[in-house]
């Protein structure tokens, strides 16, 4: 069974977004898409400063098997992305929701934060899926 | 539900992830794709390749057959067990499959074909095959597993009867021993020392797990696509296939053109080809970071005299410096190297700096030539 904290938020295409200080949030993707993915070996975060809609391809994550978009789930303001994972894309396999997360967003649109899955929503829209 | 191979339960036991491959329900990965690539380069590991599809043929003129149906000559096989690897082909130079095909004895022949082609080959086999009054049987109760890298053979040779061990381990590579119904060659697909054994599919999970027992890595398809594209080797459907022919696979050195009397299946179609400019597959390795794909575009600039065809005398034409394109076939990332490499098809004469298009951007790469690695070792500095 797959981590999934509960005080995260979640996207059917397998983000998640952690509400932080001043409207920001962390983005990431959810230990159940690293596994999905395989080791990864690529990842590509956005500009800090892009414009990103909810919705959005902004990051890019490859493991050994595929490519894989990220979308933002949330609209606004990229101010920050995980240099780390330059040198190191195994970070997001090892520690999907601490080392690994992707970018930052300063937000514009509370709303499209609210309307994310819960962790238990979550939790269940993996287990439908997996039927 | 796909078709499962008699190790099915087994790889679910010991954690596999299971993927779709030519119809078969096959592992992916134990857990880490990359660990098991590094144990097949580093020490041993082993894969189920019981999909594969192995096919007896025999006959009095199974020889003469195998040297029609065949763009390899079986006629350079003169000991019993010898290998060779061929390609068969379409009259028109596609290729129908590769497949090894091994030298049992003069009336008998044994040929490994890929899984996803195993049914149209076994079907355009048969057709040939009764005009030399060859039988041909599918051999459905055998297993095969594949141990593969530096330790391999000496942890899979206790593990062999008595009666087998000694000539298994004196295979030359590329040669195989028959016992019973076991069979061990010293082939493989990841470019490191290693056996194929096939087996009755009943022996195969106790064999597997003696193997594993042994500290050889159970490893899965994923592992098996890093390390063959790492050595160099074409993948059946991604770098050859019905629509293209050998000599613009990378492939050439595989169809045996002498001696010029033997008239193989494909051949009048490739003499046509043979020094045509055309395209050529080569190897790529990435410049940046990011990770080559199948089907990505290849823009060159063919500086050459357009290809071997060219005559050498000749000023350049007029074009020549006009940028072409290619496709990748093949393309992953090494974890041996930690870079991304690739095959690809590109125009014949393209300059060794291109570019590769990846997701709309153009990315640097450079034209090597395979394999990349081997035996343990990086061949192409990064």
């Amino acid at each position: 069974m797959s981590n999934i904290p509960s005080d995260l938020r979640y996207t059917k295409s397998h983000e998640w977004v952690r509400r932080e200080q001043n409207g920001t949030v962390a983005i990431g993707i959810s230990d159940h898409a690293q596994s999905a993915l395989g080791d990864l070996v690529f990842v590509e975060v956005p500009d800090v400063g892009r414009a990103v809609s909810a919705g959005e391809a902004c990051a890019v994550v490859e493991s050994v098997k595929a490519a894989s978009d990220v979308y933002s789930p949330v609209s606004g303001k990229v101010i920050a992305g995980n240099a780390a994972l330059a040198a190191q894309p195994e970070l997001l396999n090892q520690d999907p929701y601490g080392a690994g997360w992707l970018f930052r967003v300063q937000t514009n649109s509370p709303a499209d934060e609210a309307a994310l899955m819960s962790a238990a929503d979550y939790a269940n829209y993996l287990a439908d899926s997996a039927k | 539900m796909g078709l499962k191979t008699a190790l099915y339960d087994t790889h679910i036991l010991q954690g596999a992830k299971i993927v779709d491959f030519g119809g078969w329900e096959m592992p992916l990965h134990y857990g880490s794709q990359i660990e098991e690539h590094h144990a097949v380069r580093r020490d041993a590991g082993m894969f189920d390749v019981s999909h594969m599809g192995v096919i007896d043929l025999e006959g009095d003129r199974v020889r003469d057959f195998l040297r029609r149906l065949l763009a390899n000559d079986v006629g350079r096989l003169t000991t019993p067990g010898k290998a060779l690897y061929s390609c068969m082909l379409l009259p028109g130079g596609g290729v129908i499959d590769d497949l090894i095909v091994y030298f049992i004895s003069d009336t008998r022949f044994r040929v490994v074909v890929n899984a996803g082609t195993r049914d149209k080959d076994l079907a355009w086999i048969s057709r040939h095959a009764a005009d030399f009054a060859v039988t041909v049987a599918l051999q459905r109760d055998l297993a095969m597993i594949a141990i593969q890298g530096p330790n391999a053979r000496d942890k899979t040779l206790p593990l062999l009867a008595p009666a087998l061990r000694g000539s298994a381990g004196a295979l030359a590579p590329f040669c195989g021993a028959a016992f019973d119904s076991w069979f061990v060659a010293r082939t493989g697909y990841t470019g490191e020392d290693g056996f194929e054994v096939m087996m009755p599919a009943d022996e195969a999970a106790k064999t597997w797990n003696a193997l594993r027992a042994q500290g050889i890595q159970p490893a899965g398809l994923g592992a098996r696509d890093t390390l063959r594209l790492e050595a160099g080797m074409n993948l059946y459907g991604n770098d050859m296939d019905e629509q293209h022919h050998p000599l613009e696979s990378g492939l050439a050195w595989t169809v045996a053109f002498e001696p010029g009397g033997r008239d193989f299946i494909g051949r009048t179609a490739l003499e046509g080809l043979r020094g045509a400019a055309g395209n050529r597959l080569v190897g790529l390795i990435l410049e940046e970071r990011g990770v080559l794909r199948s089907h990505q575009k290849v823009v060159v600039a063919v500086t050459a005299r357009d290809g071997a065809a060219g005559d050498p005398a000749a000023p350049p034409r007029a074009d020549a410096t006009a940028p072409r394109t290619g496709e990748v076939t093949s393309g992953t990332f090494s974890p041996t190297m930690n870079r991304s490499i690739a095959l690809a098809r590109v125009p014949s004469g393209a300059a060794s700096s291109v570019q590769v298009e990846i997701r709309g951007k153009m990315h640097a790469a450079r034209i090597v030539k395979p394999p990349f690695v081997r035996h343990g070792k990086v061949l192409i500095p990064v």
